[in-house]
């Protein structure tokens, strides 16, 4: 009947017992992606010389940071039982806005910055008022603002790409020999997820909506207002991507970051999250990006052809939902 | 087995100590059934004593862990629901097996249209569709999407599918309860025509008097056993005796000394003329500290949707709902948490719990947003006061990470209920508490009611457990067709007045729901 056996004891993951080696060992266990993403390196590393260098390893970084950052916002969705199709595009619609705030209008560049930010979270407010308030299926409204924002972006472009000033290169740029900017906000953000999903009330609401919205709703977590902070998170999210991936390019392109939401998908589905709702976590995330880019470079380093990429990308995305799903039945 | 009827017709279905467990649970423990052609065999039993189960081996939807099924004389094995379908057996549930957007015809030819050329003929399918309809008295045209049928209608498109598979044994789940009594006539004359063709027809039903209008013989079951076979014409009374069987007083072991003494004191939970246009009206009620309160009544009387709209679950058109004096907003789930009440909802896995998340994040889904502070949560203070709660509530699992979907029916309650506790409810409404919960689990929330009303709580309970309400309320409320029917204190309440109120009716023979036929 009672149970003297404190919290966790079965489960404790903390390192105490057990040498370093140990932990490295159980961690690897516990999750699927995190070692694909090991033995990728590893099989890597041996067939390409050039894969283990300073510059390749930081330029897969900042070749993974857009999809991860995107990640991290479609990552608070897909939690929650949702997804949200509409980041690639309102990426670009917020990179050619900060473009049209600082070069067009003539703003200084933190306004700028902070306007395009806004307008991606606006963008994911729609988004949530569509799916919270007009009951739309988050993969429909989501759908509608993939295009929408796509057609502002271009619309506000009138189709060309809107250069960026100077002074906002540094975004993607690197600072000294090894400090890639787009990586450190990549960190940043996820850092910022991270604390979401396991820290804050919303993000505890968005485990309990995607696992069991009717349970959440009977427990007073007013579902719909989570929504609402959901879709506007991923809305800013976005954002925070398409001024990265702009200011790497030094000029906003309204068709930049097409198909990147379902990049960003997939990262979130590789690292471990379940389509259903309720489970997913950043760090997985992060780890779903970073195989993806690693994937590219490496296949890259091998000339596999840009044709054949993607049908091994495919293959990946498959076996490492398969294998989750195998790991979890057992 | 004793066999009053004088000439025994071919026997075309026969079970032998038919067992079936699942984890914690004996749901089947030995049946022995037959049934003949051209008969109404009614299946009688309280909720939880196997009916479900054992229609569930008999359609294939359960593999049996011991036992034999014989049809014809012959043992067969039903491993799916094809195979029940080659062997004759059709069951009709009470949630039916229909496409509501597909016409009637293609309905009733689900999956087996007849085509030509590998296309679908819909003239042929139409014509046959007709002739099913007409045996089983449907005048809508095959072509009308099913989804526009009254349930009535949707019922006898499930007979005319199963007419059109050749069923020889017809498997019915509570046929009438969802029927006004001019469509349970009208399904009657149906039955009974089958009966002449020489179908053999497992009936199971709630309501005691429809037993001698339709059935030939009734077998009782009661806790997983086949206790008995009698004739139709057996006394209600006799039946009764047979489905409960032993002395409620003994598993129900409510102390109801301190509620009598507290009969005076301000009621905690009051609510006053409630109305949710279609589904309720004019509900009113009390329930004071240290008192269990029961709901009874049939399924479908609306007895959940008034706890939900009570709970701010769903909206209500009128009416007030007040908690230790204060008017609830309504609609608002949270504003009801914070004067005090709480609800175990009664399909857990679907309402009550997330099922892949943790036992420690099952307990703090109602307190982790007063715990937070800051815009954070105070997770490591939420997992201690979840370790506290189940320790007190005796929850048996491996520890608070594990996952509340692989603990036992009755720990999955007690993590629903816990949560509450720790969201320090006064108030706790409990939808059918012990649906599908072992016996020992229980006793184990019965004593924690008792805990609760002794330490000041008030608790309003629906149940459909006829045994469980009297056994346990201090007052009964009965809901018919959406209304109170009536109110009995404990001493009042028994199984037959409870039922008389619930039926709506208290001169059985009459026509027993003689009201307008409920929503469609």
């Amino acid at each position: 009947m009672a149970i003297d056996t404190q919290p966790g004891h079965r489960l404790d993951k903390r390192p105490g017992g057990g040498g370093p080696p140990q932990v490295v060992r159980r961690i690897l266990l516990d999750n699927g992606a995190l070692s694909a993403l090991v033995v990728l390196v590893v099989i890597l590393a041996i067939m390409s010389g050039d894969f283990l260098t300073t510059t390749n390893l930081l330029n897969v970084g900042v070749q993974a940071a857009v999809t991860a950052i995107l990640a991290f916002g479609v990552t608070f969705a897909i939690v929650s039982g949702g997804i949200d199709l509409s980041v690639g595009s309102v990426a670009a619609f917020s990179g050619v806005m900060l473009g049209w705030f600082t070069t067009t209008q003539g703003m200084p560049d933190f306004l700028g910055v902070v306007l395009a930010i806004l307008t991606g979270t606006v963008c994911g407010l729609l988004n949530g008022v569509l799916i919270s308030y007009g009951k739309l299926p988050p993969f429909i409204a989501t759908l509608a603002m993939l295009s929408a924002a796509r057609g502002l972006a271009q619309v506000v472009s009138e189709g060309n790409p809107v250069l960026l000033p100077d002074s906002l290169s540094w975004i993607g740029k690197t600072i000294g020999e090894w400090l890639p900017v787009p990586v450190i906000v990549m960190l940043l953000m996820g850092l910022v997820a991270a604390v979401v999903l396991a820290r804050t009330y919303s993000g505890r609401a968005m485990y309990a909506i995607g696992g069991n919205e009717e349970a959440a709703h009977l427990s007073g977590i007013r579902v719909r207002r989570q929504k609402l902070v959901i879709y506007t998170l991923v809305g800013t999210f976005a954002a925070v991507a398409g001024i990265v991936l702009a200011s790497r390019l030094a000029s906003a392109q309204p068709n930049a970051a097409t198909g990147y939401e379902l990049d960003a998908i997939a990262a979130v589905v590789i690292g471990g999250a379940s389509l259903a709702g309720g489970v997913g976590k950043a760090s997985g995330t992060l780890i779903g990006a970073l195989i993806l880019a690693v994937l590219r470079n490496g296949l890259n380093l091998l000339d596999v052809s840009a044709f054949w990429q993607q049908v091994v990308i495919g293959v990946v995305i498959a076996l490492a939902v398969l294998l989750d799903t195998l790991r979890r039945r057992t | 087995m004793t066999t009053p009827d004088p000439p025994p017709a071919r026997e075309l279905l026969r079970t032998e100590g038919i067992r079936k467990t699942f984890p914690g649970v004996v749901a089947l423990d030995g049946v022995d059934f037959d049934l003949r052609a051209g008969e109404v065999h009614v299946l009688l039993g309280e909720n939880g004593a196997g009916k479900s189960t054992l229609i569930k081996v008999l359609s294939g939807a359960y593999r049996a862990d011991a036992g034999r099924v014989l049809r014809d004389g012959k043992p067969v094995r039903i491993s799916g629901a094809e195979a029940a379908e080659k062997l004759g057996i059709a069951t009709i549930h009470q949630e039916f097996n229909l496409v509501p957007q597909l016409s009637v015809a293609e309905n009733i030819f689900l999956g087996r249209q007849p085509r030509r050329l590998g296309i679908v003929d819909r003239k042929k399918m139409e014509a046959d569709a007709k002739v099913l309809l007409d045996r089983v008295g449907v005048t809508a045209s095959p072509r009308t999407p099913v989804g526009e049928l009254g349930i009535a209608g949707r019922q006898m498109v499930e007979i005319a599918k199963a007419l059109s598979l050749r069923t020889r044994v017809l498997i019915m789940d509570e046929p009438t309860a969802v029927l006004t009594s001019e469509e349970v006539a009208r399904l009657f004359a149906i039955v009974r025509k089958l009966r002449s063709d020489g179908v053999g027809i497992v009936f199971i039903t709630h309501h005691l008097e429809e037993i001698p209008a339709i059935g030939d013989r009734v077998t009782v079951l009661r806790d997983g056993r086949s206790v008995g076979q009698v004739p139709a014409d057996t006394p209600e009374d006799d039946l009764v005796r047979l489905m409960v069987g032993r002395d409620i007083a003994q598993q129900y072991p409510r102390e109801r000394g301190k509620a009598d003494a507290d009969a005076g004191s301000a009621p905690l939970l009051r609510v006053s003329g409630l109305r949710k246009q279609g589904v309720f009206e004019d509900v009113s009620f009390e329930v004071r500290a240290g008192e269990v309160v029961g709901i009874a009544g049939l399924v479908g009387a609306g007895r959940t949707e008034v706890v939900r709209a009570v709970f701010g679950a769903d909206p209500y058109d009128a009416g007030r709902v007040e908690v230790a004096g204060r008017q609830l907003p309504g609609g608002d789930v949270w504003a009801s948490h914070t004067a005090g009440l709480g609800l175990v909802p009664e399909d857990r896995k679907g309402q009550g719990l997330l099922p892949e998340a943790s036992v420690a994040d099952n307990l703090a889904l109602v307190t982790m947003r007063e715990a937070s502070r800051g815009g954070l949560v105070d997770r490591g203070g939420l997992r201690k006061e979840a370790a506290r709660i189940a320790d007190r509530l005796g929850v048996r699992m491996a520890g608070l990470d594990q996952h509340v979907r692989t603990l036992s029916g009755g720990n999955q309650q007690k993590v629903v209920i816990g949560k509450w506790l720790l969201a320090k409810s006064r108030v706790l409404i409990l939808d059918e508490p012990t649906r599908g919960i072992d016996v020992g689990a229980k006793v184990e929330i019965y004593q924690l009611i008792n805990e609760l009303t002794a330490s000041g709580h008030a608790v309003l309970m629906i149940s459909s457990d006829l045994p469980e309400v009297l056994g346990m309320s201090d007052r009964i409320l009965v809901m018919s067709q959406g209304r109170i029917a009536g109110e009995l204190t404990a001493r009042e309440a028994t199984q037959d007045a409870v039922m008389a109120l619930a039926v709506g009716t208290s001169a059985p023979g009459t026509s027993e729901m003689e009201d307008s036929p409920r929503g469609h």
